[in-house]
């Protein structure tokens, strides 16, 4: 074999190493191409809004009315909607999510959590149409009726109930990660100076595992917020501003769906509109996500 | 004293009930669910059912291309974004330096992964289905579901990626592999099955997803089967939503039995995923 030869074959291929390469890098770039068109997307289409809706009516005004006339296009009444639904589904998962996670980081025998844990991550994975009619067909009418007969049809606390449901596996098993990676010789420590578990749960793993957990916590509020079908088919349509959970609201979401049901041309301010509140929303879990990463990384016990 | 340890050690014992309690008040919202579901449905379960198209009539109504959809929507999902995502996710493990790139496009892809799904439905909508001018057909929606389920394949794809020992690797270099014949015959096959079970696992997100296909505009009445990726179509939680939304109680009874159909087949991909799963780890040891 002469040595031109083989410069040949190496030549070829190495061209055949750069372009698969390529190629790869071209598929990890493409993520970044799909943050960008959402920023554009949103920010384009929301710019033509804000030729017709001033900045400060959108973020201050108290009535949203976009389909009636006159319009109003005050966002309050959306955020407001969302944030119930995130309170109530808060007041659900964080508590049980919690206490689930401790158990089973603490308490459990180890088959008992590879068995519950898997059955808990079903809960994350039930499609949230699922959970929409379970709220509308089963919650509302055997538990929110019960407790408050004068309830809404469509209200915030069904819906916020299975929002928490949905998101509580996402505590119990980020939190449970987070447990779970604090040190044996934290809790032998404190069992050797005579701790109950209790308080190596609450006194020691728990503050050991505090940024984990926080991080858990913010990260399925924030899937909260941007949760879409459970409270468009169990909360209504109804934009107000309420702090009564038994009344019909509307979240950021359930308005989104609304327009594109119907059938809204393009151009529209009504088909601008769903911009405008998908920039909010966008905006609301991006910083809640970034909080997330950063607390996790930055307040993170290290133990070697 | 010993009065006060048997105290502790009581509050100690009604803390543990309380954390028991709330692990099984879940389990038992999960239970309630999927009974409540099957005790609508089932009595509307019959091929029947399974081979008619929908119908304003609820007793003729059916999820044939409710089914047809999903599959169509499913296939085409898994070719354009399994490819896209293995790919991203090799090149982020094997080949990226520790660049100020690389670390923007691992902190893009873990924020997209937030990203709510609605948000993705808003940029298939100004995107594909407008800009683009794909309509409202089945390949806008595939590309929407790609876009939305890719975070999680590339991710997923990295751990799978990442569990091959570097062993593996340097042995391939040693007797003169290059770097690319080193991924396709040592890495790549080594990770194909925790690759499979995550890409199964996203992929069963995508099957139970509605928000982003209603923004595109998949909420139309389709009695028909699609037969090609410009056609308009519909998928089983979309049929569901439709369903629900109708005052009439039998069209709820409906679609607690497309509710049914739509949990079967998820099981079963998450079934699949766990038996890969398990094989895998019992065969491999490194």
């Amino acid at each position: 074999m002469d040595t031109t030869e083989i410069s040949v074959i190496s030549m070829a291929a190495r061209r055949k190493e750069e372009i698969v390469e390529k190629l790869f890098f071209l598929c990890a770039v493409l993520s970044v191409f799909a943050t960008i068109g959402i920023v554009i997307v949103l920010l384009v289409e929301s710019l033509g809004f804000f030729q017709e809706v001033s900045f400060v009516e959108f973020l201050t005004g108290k009535k949203w009315s976009p389909l009636l006339t006159p319009q109003s296009f005050g966002v309050l009444p959306l955020i407001n909607g969302t944030l119930i639904i995130t309170l109530g589904a808060a007041l659900v998962a964080l508590p049980l999510g919690l206490a689930s996670a401790l158990y089973m980081s603490e308490y459990a025998d180890p088959r008992i959590r590879r068995i519950t844990k898997p059955l808990l991550e079903i809960l994350a994975g039930i499609p949230t149409v699922v959970y929409g009619y379970f709220a509308l067909t089963f919650i509302t009418p055997n538990i929110i009726k019960h407790l408050y007969p004068a309830a809404n049809y469509f209200n915030a606390a069904s819906a916020s109930i299975v929002v928490g449901i949905m998101i509580l596996p996402m505590v119990a098993s980020l939190s449970e990660d987070a447990m779970r990676a604090v040190p044996n010789s934290l809790r032998e420590g404190a069992y050797a100076l005579g701790a109950t578990r209790l308080e190596v749960s609450t006194r020691v793993v728990l503050p050991a595992a505090l940024s984990g957990v926080l991080a858990s916590f913010i990260l399925a509020l924030s899937r909260a917020i941007g949760e879409t079908m459970a409270v468009t088919i169990a909360a209504g349509m109804t934009p107000k501003l309420t702090l009564n959970p038994f009344e019909s609201i509307q979240t950021m979401t359930a308005y989104i769906v609304q327009v594109s049901l119907g059938d809204t041309p393009s151009g529209s301010i009504e088909y601008q509109s769903i911009f405008a509140v998908g920039l909010v929303l966008f905006a609301m879990t991006l910083l809640m996500n970034m909080a997330s990463y950063q607390i996790r990384k930055r307040f993170r016990e290290v133990y070697e | 004293m010993k009065k006060g340890l048997t105290n502790r050690q009581l509050k100690g014992r009604v803390f543990e009930l309380v954390c028991l309690g709330s692990m099984m008040a879940a389990l038992a919202v999960l239970t309630v669910l999927l009974w409540d579901v099957w005790t609508d449905g089932h009595a509307w379960l019959d091929l029947q059912f399974l081979d008619s198209f929908p119908s304003r009539f609820p007793e003729k109504a059916g999820i044939k291309s409710a089914i047809w959809g999903t599959f169509w929507l499913m296939i085409m999902t898994a070719l354009i974004s399994v490819p896209l995502g293995v790919g991203a996710a090799i090149y982020l493990q094997e080949y990226a330096r520790k660049t100020t790139l690389t670390r923007i496009i691992e902190t893009n892809i873990s924020n997209l992964a937030g990203v709510p799904s609605i948000v993705y439905g808003i940029l298939g909508l100004a995107l594909f289905v407008r800009a683009m001018d794909l309509e409202r057909s089945l390949i806008s929606g595939a590309l929407t579901m790609s876009l939305l389920i890719l975070p999680i394949i590339i991710i997923s794809s990295q751990e799978a990626i990442l569990a091959v020992p570097s062993s593996i690797r340097e042995a391939s270099y040693a007797i003169g592999a290059t770097k690319w014949q080193t991924i396709r015959y040592h890495v790549l096959p080594d990770a194909l099955p925790g690759i499979l079970t995550g890409n199964i696992l996203a992929l069963s997100r995508a099957i139970g997803e509605t928000a982003p296909l209603i923004m595109i505009g998949a909420l139309t009445f389709i009695a028909f089967t699609p037969s090609s990726p410009r056609d308009p179509f519909t998928v089983l939680p979309i049929q569901i939503f439709n369903w629900i939304s109708r005052p009439q109680e039998e069209f709820h009874f409906l679609a607690a039995a497309g509710i049914v159909v739509l949990l079967v087949f998820l099981l079963t991909m998450n079934a699949a995923a766990i038996l890969l799963r398990n094989r895998y780890q019992k065969n491999l040891k490194w």
